[in-house]
């Protein structure tokens, strides 16, 4: 039986793309804490995911909860990312400002931290679950020995 | 990958509120100076922070779309305070005008300390990013030894 490795590990690597490109992103909104003008963004997780996951994929992301920051439409919606790749371009949104700030600014520090902290958590449990993977195959392999 | 683009927007980040840091050096050092007119009085100096996208726009996206998510930051600039500064009647100061008076610079202290508390809050979440996704590589690359 051959093994077909996408299969074999799963939604993890697509999601660690999105961890990494999100945190790009959150990176981006704390360098420009600063900056007057600067419109704070996300990734709409759910949607990235859901696209990178519908490549054949079983799984798919929770549906909504409360609780959850809430982001603006940006940009003009734009076709599904093509096989294989799994862009966030155009799942890139604004963050609607909890407290708007006279210079336009709308990057929250203190919540743009909390999101890069439960990003990385996030990023550190997908690494964790390829690693189980890992080492699945390699007890398959060695027989366990 | 988007982790290396991290320390560029970090490093960005940082480099610009050291900028800043030094304006603030600058104006709590000359906060009493003087001189003797006006003109030549010292002006607090504040950089001016701009967002830059390295990859501005995707190829052929329409005007008004969302930029490219790695938006690092530049000082566009040092822009000099318009406020009006004081002026003290010191006769015997050998900087006095002909009426005997000198021209304190318009460096508000207390502005100043505020200032450099949110420079350095900031320079310390940059900092923290950049150690966050230093770790991440190097946790990345560990994904297959067991």
């Amino acid at each position: 039986m051959p093994l077909d490795l996408n299969a074999y590990l799963g939604i993890e690597p697509d999601a660690l793309k999105v961890y990494s490109q999100r945190a790009e992103v959150l990176a981006a909104n704390l360098a420009n804490a600063d900056t007057p003008g600067y419109q704070a963004r996300d990734i709409d997780f759910r949607a990235a995911l859901a696209a990178a996951g519908s490549r054949g994929d079983a799984l798919q992301p929770a549906p909504a909860g409360a609780g959850e920051l809430t982001l603006a439409p940006g940009g003009t919606e734009s076709a599904p990312a093509a096989e294989g790749t799994v862009s966030t371009q155009q799942f890139l949104k604004y963050r609607v400002p909890l407290a708007p700030s006279l210079d336009g600014n709308t990057v929250d520090s203190q919540m743009e931290e909390a999101q890069f902290a439960q990003n990385t958590v996030r990023f550190q449990a997908a690494i964790t679950f390829l690693q189980n993977r890992f080492s699945e195959l390699t007890t398959a392999i060695t027989g366990g020995q | 990958m988007a982790l290396f683009n991290i320390f560029n927007i970090a490093g960005s980040g940082m480099s610009a509120e050291s900028v800043r840091l030094n304006t603030v050096a600058s104006n709590l050092a000359n906060a009493d100076s003087v001189s003797s007119s006006p003109t030549t009085a010292y002006k607090a100096r504040y950089p001016v922070f701009q967002a830059i996208q390295s990859s501005l726009m995707s190829p052929g996206a329409a005007a008004g779309s969302m930029p490219a998510a790695d938006a690092a930051v530049q000082v566009r600039g040092i822009v000099e305070s318009t406020a009006a500064g004081t002026a003290s009647y010191q006769p015997g100061n050998p900087l006095a005008d002909a009426n005997g008076y000198v021209y304190n610079s318009n460096v508000n202290v207390v502005e100043q300390m505020a200032d450099m508390i949110s420079a350095s809050r900031s320079y310390q979440n940059d900092a923290q990013v950049l150690e966050t996704s230093k770790s991440l590589m190097l946790d990345t690359l560990k994904i297959a030894q067991g």
